[in-house]
């Protein structure tokens, strides 16, 4: 596995201006519903700058949504959610275009355009930028180095197998170098072996550029590997944090039935004496 | 089969009315403001004048050879086959060119957005494109709008060319008629009002087909099956629409020239 180029570790301080302690997400009682159906009832955390947050609960449980609700492209029916110290409401859909600029998102099954090869996909927001062609080049092939996918620049989606179009939108959130990456299950449906691969990836993310990130996943050994596994710089991949320590920065919140059910530390997470908390995790 | 209660159905069409209009609205808005989608445009007016110039001809230049043996028929009890002519022409510029080539352009195109973008709905690339930053209404909207009323009008030049060439040779080869007085009595019968009446026409049948075709696409919901219903959906309403629309246009030429 080759090393990061120095590029790509930027620093945690988001480039975009946050007024002093505001939290990168920040949800204040959100509620949102579809045709009479609650997804997500009163929902209020905060997710702090170089903070992983990763989201569980069962399927059908609102996580997609709330990821949604994050990147503006739902609106809540009521609450308010507050991205980077600014107000989702109150800003127009050209601010909120604006406002993704600096956000990227993985979605469950990639959403990769069919119709561009992977160079496009991966480039698509440096070309809506105008970046000058050799640029865009230059940044999409870093990209794809980080997740290890350079010879599939000229491929298209189709041509890909589950796990590589994974990697591929990794490399179309990361190239603009987000403050915030939004991941929608980026395991989902993927063999373990692969699942571990994307996870890494994210690990290295994490370690690497001190994204602060949500992470939705419904395989708990996903959440806890990331949890207490960091990247090595030096060897170049994965390894489990010495002492049986956890990661500071990677927090969880629990959803069921639209409801938050949990909203803390890992340590905190596996000694809860909730019963249905407990009933989930084994 | 499940019942709807009349006031949620009425609700329901208040509601897709007011998106339709949105939408299009947006779609029209977005001509005046930065991005612009120059290159998207080129390759939509591509897809859709280009592609659709076989189909246009073919049905054009066949509307055109029937309409000249129908007309004949009846033309010859009156003593009047010279018209045949002045029939097709008038029949083909003000109605037959414009309504045929909107609808087959509607089965080609519409459905073609439709399940294009519909496709694109339900596999999250539309939420993707808007969680990169790019507003899709801007990207894929109205760049068809733009290419299918722009293309939409000359293929309907061409469609009406295409049928009185048509009706020519049937009067000619099949009829026996004089070629030259063929033409002539098409031209003369020919004036300002019905050429713009038949220019007219393509230009609401484009935006028709543009802005229905991308309004099922983006409303889909339910997979492979949602696609194929809006489709569907996209088809029948603009095809429906642009009869309706055709109507009203004529109505209204008729009212400001009189014929």
């Amino acid at each position: 596995m080759t090393l990061p180029t120095p590029d790509l570790q930027v620093a945690a301080q988001p480039s975009i201006e946050m007024p002093p302690g505001a939290a990168i997400v920040e949800f204040k009682d959100v509620s949102i519903g579809f045709e009479q159906n609650h997804v997500l009832k009163n929902i209020s955390f905060r997710v702090e700058r170089g903070e992983t947050r990763i989201i569980l609960g069962p399927a059908g449980g609102g996580k997609s949504t709330l990821l949604k609700l994050a990147n503006g492209l739902l609106k809540p029916d009521s609450g308010e959610i507050w991205i980077f110290g600014k107000p989702l409401s109150g800003m127009s859909e050209r601010e909120i275009f604006e406002l993704r600029a600096h956000i990227g998102m993985v979605f469950q099954e990639s959403a990769l355009f069919d119709s561009l090869t992977v160079e496009d996909n991966v480039a698509y927001r440096l070309h809506e930028e105008r970046v000058p062609e050799a640029e865009a080049h230059d940044r999409v092939v870093e990209a794809l180095r980080f997740v290890e996918l350079e010879k599939a620049i000229t491929k298209f989606p189709p041509e890909l197998s589950g796990g590589m179009r994974r990697r591929v939108s990794i490399a179309r959130a990361i190239i603009s170098k987000p403050d915030l990456i939004l991941y929608d299950s980026p395991t989902g449906g993927l063999d373990p072996i692969t699942s571990t691969t994307i996870i890494e990836l994210v690990v290295k993310q994490r370690d690497v550029s001190n994204t602060t990130s949500l992470l939705i996943t419904h395989r708990l050994q996903d959440a806890f590997t990331l949890a207490t596994h960091r990247f090595s710089q030096s060897t170049g991949h994965m390894e489990p944090i010495p002492d049986g320590k956890l990661d500071p920065g990677t927090k969880f919140l629990v959803l069921n039935e639209g409801k938050i059910v949990f909203d803390g530390t890992t340590h905190e997470l596996t000694h809860t004496q909730d019963p249905w908390l407990r009933a989930y995790l084994e | 089969m499940k019942l709807v209660s009349p006031g949620a159905f009425a609700k329901n069409i208040v509601a897709s009315v007011q998106e339709y209009s949105l939408l299009s609205g947006r779609a029209i808005g977005n001509l005046f403001t930065n991005p612009r989608y120059i290159a998207d445009t080129f390759t939509q007016m591509d897809s859709i004048g280009v592609g659709s110039l076989p189909i246009v001809v073919l049905t054009g230049f066949f509307t055109g050879c029937v309409l000249a043996l129908q007309a004949a028929v009846s033309l010859k009890e009156f003593g009047a086959i010279n018209m045949t002519g002045k029939l097709v022409a008038l029949s083909m510029v003000k109605e037959l060119g414009p309504v045929l080539t909107g609808l087959m352009v509607s089965g080609r195109n519409a459905s073609g957005m439709a399940s294009e973008l519909g496709s694109m709905k339900v596999t999250e690339q539309i939420d993707a494109m808007r969680a990169l930053g790019t507003d899709p209404i801007r990207k894929l909207v109205t760049p068809r709008l733009v290419a299918t009323v722009f293309m939409l009008f000359f293929l309907t030049i061409i469609s009406d060319a295409c049928g009185t060439g048509g009706g020519a040779l049937v009067a000619v080869v099949l009829l026996r008629l004089n070629g030259p007085a063929f033409f002539h009595t098409a031209y003369m019968s020919l004036v300002g009002g019905d050429v713009v009446e038949g220019l007219v026409k393509p230009l609401f049948s484009g935006f028709i087909i543009a802005t229905i075709g991308c309004y099922y696409g983006l409303r889909t919901t339910g997979g492979t099956q949602g696609v194929g219903k809006a489709t569907t959906q996209a088809v029948v309403a603009s095809s429906v629409l642009i009869i309706l629309v055709d109507f009203l246009v004529t109505q209204l030429m008729i009212g400001i020239f009189g014929r």
